[in-house]
């Protein structure tokens, strides 16, 4: 099939601003948006940054926004965007980042943030004579979250990261979340506590996007929901966004009539 | 057409009165019959979600139970409803013993989910169930000077799994289409389907208000003269916090929002008086006067 694949170009030392390139491409049938750029960049324009590596959506290095959307470029079949030959298909580097050159964005904001979150285990204690014993069920929650595979496109399109640089964001919320529910884990503490301060879970607008976006199943936002549960519960309530949840859900319960 | 038809919580009868007069009068005008389920619960918004994942579903779990009595579809008018709704909906399916647990409460109140409810919002009763075409047949004063901004607000929009997006892949327009059906121009705007704020307005006031901003001036700024929303609480940043939002831009903004139903019940003939528009914040005069 034949798209043109228009790309959002941007060299920082010759450009002002960012311009788009449209390439005219003949693809296989099972062409991915990363196959039509490799296509792109190896036989018509050399001059094209982007970043990429397995193609398999496991290593995270070709999350990119596709017709405005983030999402990563090995994962997004062509023939799922267009409808009839010669379409258009827009490829722009992630967002709520700065670009260093065409499609490859600057992750330090992004990685700095998930730092924050102190991602490895803080374990109880010394260690077990044996292993660690985790009930199944509770792996289970977590392989969601463990599933991250870094890519950014949460953090991309998130609606609250665009008007405040200070939200922590959805992918280190969820790396938090990760520790906060490993029972392995014995810093809840410290980290609800942070986690609950300006730019933590209380400041997410709940809109699903980073749910949307994510292709390996993360659900961050789910995840932040559940931080608010646990913090809630742990009673790390004093913040006014906890405040009208405990006032809200008391509210509600109180006037229903099934005797919850 | 019938539905079973879940009003929301306060938010249209008592914060946006102008929701609940206006839908309701469209669909009698329409011929679409509503048996409205009285005793309906909050839908926990996310809000009740955020401390009792279970009380929320147990609250949507009843509503879905109430109206799967009727065997008739499920209808709601707001997209915040619809998402919730359908997101304990697909809980539940994926859930089975889940839902077994959350009916146990429910049977002490005499009710029980089996799970066979479908929910549709307003605007999918319009641009599936109704037609465009029968909905274009209907119209008396074509919105044809109108340049439309569509606001679908979040929870109509995602996880889009759970709304049938891919059974329905027309949904993802379908305010554009409706706009157009009605004679009107839809405007396109990066802003459409995203966030305007309204769960974090009272906890984190700034950033609500340079959503809102940030919406309704690129809407205006691609040539806008009124923006559209299908969600209540969507209305109520846009129009009742714009402002607060204008101020703290420091610019002015002084953009219409109507109610889908507000919308619609103008084009096909309805009296605009009846449609509440005094209840706004920001002035609808000139943009009514038009039509």
């Amino acid at each position: 099939m034949r798209i043109n694949l228009k790309v959002s170009r941007y060299d920082p030392q010759s450009d002002g601003d960012a311009h788009y390139q449209t390439y005219s491409l003949d693809l296989p049938h099972d062409a991915t948006v990363l196959d039509a750029l490799i296509q792109a960049h190896g036989y018509i324009d050399g001059s094209l940054a982007l970043r990429y590596s397995c193609r398999s959506a496991v290593c995270g290095s070709c999350a990119m926004r596709i017709d405005g959307q983030a999402r990563l470029g090995c994962k997004t079949k062509v023939v799922d965007l267009v409808h009839q030959e010669g379409q258009e298909v827009l490829v722009e580097p992630i967002g709520n980042m700065p670009t260093i050159k065409d499609l490859v964005a600057d992750m330090e904001s992004f990685w700095g943030k998930v730092r924050q979150v102190q991602p490895w285990l803080h374990p109880a204690g010394p260690e077990p004579e044996r292993e660690y014993l985790v009930p199944h069920a509770t792996m289970l929650d977590l392989a969601g979250a463990m599933n991250c595979i870094m890519c950014g496109a949460c953090v991309s399109d998130c609606t609250v990261l665009e008007v405040d640089p200070d939200f922590v964001a959805p992918a280190a919320l969820a790396k938090a979340y990760r520790f906060v529910g490993d029972p392995r884990d014995q810093a809840d503490g410290d980290r609800l506590r942070a986690l609950t301060e300006y730019g933590g879970v209380w400041d997410c607008t709940r809109c699903n996007m980073c749910v949307e976006v994510c292709q390996k199943g993360v659900a961050p936002m789910d995840r932040i929901l559940a931080l608010r549960r646990k913090a809630i519960e742990d009673g790390f309530q004093d913040h006014i966004a906890a405040r009208h949840v405990i006032e809200f859900e008391e509210q509600q319960r109180k006037a229903s009539w099934m005797g919850v | 057409m019938s539905y079973a038809f879940f009003p929301g919580c306060d938010v249209p009868r008592k914060s946006t009165p102008e929701l609940y007069v206006s839908a309701v009068g469209l669909c009698q005008k329409l011929g679409i019959e509503l048996e409205e389920l009285e005793y309906a619960p909050c839908t926990g918004s996310g809000m009740i979600q955020s401390k009792d994942q279970a009380l929320g579903d147990t609250f949507n779990a009843s509503t879905l139970a109430m109206a799967e009595l009727t065997e008739k579809p499920l209808m709601t008018i707001c997209s915040t409803c619809q998402g919730v709704i359908s997101q304990a909906n697909a809980r539940f399916k994926e859930e089975p013993d889940y839902l077994g647990e959350i009916n146990k409460t429910l049977q002490e109140g005499g009710l029980e989910y089996k799970g066979t409810t479908e929910v549709k919002h307003l605007l999918w009763v319009l641009t599936e169930d109704f037609g465009l075409d029968r909905l274009r047949s209907m119209v008396v004063r074509p919105l044809k000077d109108l340049r439309i901004a569509p606001f679908y607000g979040c929870y109509l929009l995602r996880p889009s799994a759970i709304l049938g997006y891919a059974e329905n892949p027309a949904r993802a327009s379908a305010l554009e289409d409706l706009i157009g059906a009605l004679g009107g121009t839809a405007v396109d705007f990066r802003g459409k389907k995203l966030c305007c704020g309204y769960p974090i307005v009272s906890d984190n006031e700034r950033n609500a208000n340079a959503m809102i901003a940030n919406h309704t001036l690129e809407a205006k700024e691609k040539g806008a003269d009124v923006m559209v929303t299908p969600c209540p609480l969507c209305h109520m940043n846009l129009d009742g916090a714009q402002p607060a939002a204008a101020d703290q831009k420091g610019t002015r903004i002084g953009l219409p929002v109507l109610h889908l139903s507000q919308m619609v019940g103008l084009a096909v003939g309805m009296d605009a008086s009846g449609l509440g528009f005094e209840r706004h914040t920001v002035s609808t005069k000139d943009v009514v006067a038009r039509v």
